[in-house]
């Protein structure tokens, strides 16, 4: 040991560690893991004020509470069925308008662009995704929906309304507000994220796979529809079901747009209600104690364990790519 | 394809194995120079590679063989910033102009990589896959296409009750023989090889190197390789590239024992490199 010391002091390396060391590293290494145990903490608290807040609603409704579409703040019934739909569908209808983009922007920025436009592009998304919530949901209301209302849902009710099995998508009036104005600002929210880690995926394709695909002549589209996707594929299913788990639990957009109505219907003109936004609008007018604000915690569980296993598949996909 | 009667072969070899490369070369450079933005890696090089011969480039890292290679199939092309002046004829046309597409080009040399680069699909459609891309065969002719190349490559023997199955899970030398069969697969004039054994065992090297003598007879090879018995082994010419320019060619008996110039003699006897 003393040799081993004097052998690091004369290097005069490690003489200014030495003496504070003995004291200083374990109270370091101390706050470490009390930051770690920490988080730990802070989200075992945070499920179990939502379980337990939430707890008397599940008692008085039952299990039906989950799908039971009565929300009768007067009669003080209440069920989560039309909020866990509406948050589903609209969160899957921004992840079928966002994926489609976020590969061709994924794709144009990899392959495609020329140098000097490849750093604006890239730096404009980052800016897309640090735009708070609250503008895009502004935006959304004051520009979005009067134009869906105005020039997007009339065309579109009188042509494809009378198909059978399709038109049920597209019945009722012509608000604006509803399903799929919310989808559209919410595809816009998660985009960034999806191309982000979109563009990350291609960028981890070995240069020499695409190439030997180039090099049996395979024109670019070949190269990505062949060998670039296929290769990042799980990872890419992995992107989009965080993007989906971030649309899940969007608010203050999705509050300013969906119309915020407690009816269940399978239009994406109807307005509806996610359990964010009917969290957002509610809270504010449930009393402490009261019946109403048990169901709302309720629902914040709920939406908790979607969100949880959405983010538990995409783990499992990303991880089992390797 | 263009590929030469049977008998031309064997004159052609005959007369050509130990002389000086046969009067119309598959592949001529004129006056090349090749740049990687302002770095000129490639100086004014001219160099005919033979048909149906395997013509090696040796030389130190960084001596340009491997950005020479990636100049036949147009490779380069694929990165902004990398231009080449002067042309290199393939037979008699110009493949770096305008009047040759470059999937034309690539479908006419292929090439096979340092390391195996099997796409994320089966066997089968790791093949199909580029036959695609330039010829519409039904299902019974691209099954015997897929039969072709993998025997030419030798490894049909190991594959042919697992072809629907990924090629990642092949070994490395097998991996690297379905790469060689899938180049053959589209039918090229010429085949590029870039290191192709460097990530491979000895035993799997010398399957390569049975291969690229079995392959010779049918086309075109251009090895780039960092081990000169191997270039002595398989090459009926060798080239010595240094510091960006064609030190010398010729006959691989000549370059190996009784080289021209001193730094080629240098660098094959390990005096540097």
């Amino acid at each position: 040991m003393d040799a081993t010391i004097s052998g690091a002091q004369a290097t005069g390396l490690v003489t200014a560690h030495k003496p504070t060391g003995r004291i200083s590293d374990p109270v370091f290494v101390g706050l470490l893991w009390g930051c770690g145990i920490f988080v730990l903490i802070l989200l075992g608290l945070i499920i179990a004020m939502l379980f337990e807040g939430g707890l008397p609603a599940l008692r008085e409704f039952g299990i039906s509470f989950l799908w039971s579409t009565t929300w009768n703040p007067v009669t003080e019934r209440f069920g989560a069925g039309v909020m866990v739909f509406g948050t589903l569908f609209s969160a899957v209808i921004a992840v079928i308008v966002a994926l489609p983009l976020s590969f061709g922007i994924a794709f144009f920025l990899t392959e495609i662009a020329p140098g000097p436009l490849r750093r604006p592009i890239g730096v404009a998304i980052q800016l897309l995704a640090a735009v708070p919530s609250i503008i895009y949901g502004m935006w959304g209301f004051f520009i979005i929906v009067p134009l869906m209302a105005a020039y997007v849902q009339p065309p579109l009710i009188d042509w494809l309304s009378p198909i059978p099995v399709i038109g049920a998508l597209f019945q009722g009036p012509p608000l604006g507000a509803g399903m799929l104005t919310a989808g559209l600002i919410m595809a816009i929210m998660i985009l960034p994220f999806i191309t982000a880690m979109f563009v990350e995926v291609l960028e981890s394709v070995p240069p020499m796979i695409k190439e030997s695909a180039y090099g049996v002549g395979a024109t670019t589209y070949e190269v990505y529809r062949n060998v670039s996707v296929p290769y990042g594929r799980t990872a890419m299913v992995g992107a989009v079901m965080l993007g989906l788990g971030r649309a899940l639990g969007e608010t203050m957009a999705v509050t300013f747009v969906i119309g915020n109505a407690t009816r269940m219907s399978a239009s994406l003109f109807a307005p509806g209600a996610t359990i964010a936004s009917t969290i957002a609008n509610e809270f504010p007018e449930a009393s402490t104690g009261s019946l109403k604000l048990q169901a709302l915690l309720q629902l914040g569980f709920i939406l908790f364990v979607i969100s949880f296993i959405v983010l538990a598949l995409s783990r499992l996909l990303v991880r089992t790519k390797g | 394809m263009n590929f030469a009667p049977e008998t031309s072969i064997d004159i052609a070899s005959a007369v050509n194995r130990a002389t000086a490369p046969s009067a119309e070369p598959k592949l001529k450079v004129e006056k090349l120079n090749f740049f990687y933005g302002d770095n000129h890696a490639l100086k004014n090089i001219n160099f005919d590679i033979p048909e149906k011969r395997v013509t090696a480039m040796i030389g130190p890292s960084g001596c340009g063989k491997s950005t020479l290679l990636r100049i036949f199939n147009r490779m380069y092309q694929l990165y902004p910033g990398q231009r080449a002046e002067g042309k290199i004829l393939l037979d008699g046309a110009d493949l770096l102009g305008k009047q040759l597409d470059s999937t034309v080009v690539r479908s006419r040399i292929g090439m096979v990589f340092q390391k195996p680069t099997p796409f994320p699909m089966s066997i089968y459609d790791n093949i199909a896959f580029g036959v695609k891309l330039h010829e519409s065969l039904s299902k019974s002719q691209m099954d015997e296409r897929v039969e072709w190349c993998l025997r030419k490559a030798a490894i049909w023997e190991e594959t042919k009750d697992r072809l629907h199955t990924s090629a990642l899970g092949m070994s490395g030398g097998q991996q690297q023989r379905l790469c060689i069969a899938r180049t053959i697969a589209v039918r090229p004039e010429v085949i590029l090889l870039d290191e192709p054994t460097s990530a491979l065992d000895p035993i799997s090297t010398s399957k390569i190197e049975d291969l690229i003598d079995e392959l010779k007879q049918e086309f075109t090879i251009v090895i780039v390789t960092h081990n000169m018995q191997q270039a002595a082994r398989c090459a009926d010419i060798t080239s010595f590239f240094y510091l960006g320019e064609l030190i010398e060619a010729g006959p691989s008996a000549e370059i190996f024992t009784n080289p021209r110039e001193a730094r080629t003699r240098d660098y094959i006897t390990g005096r540097f490199g």
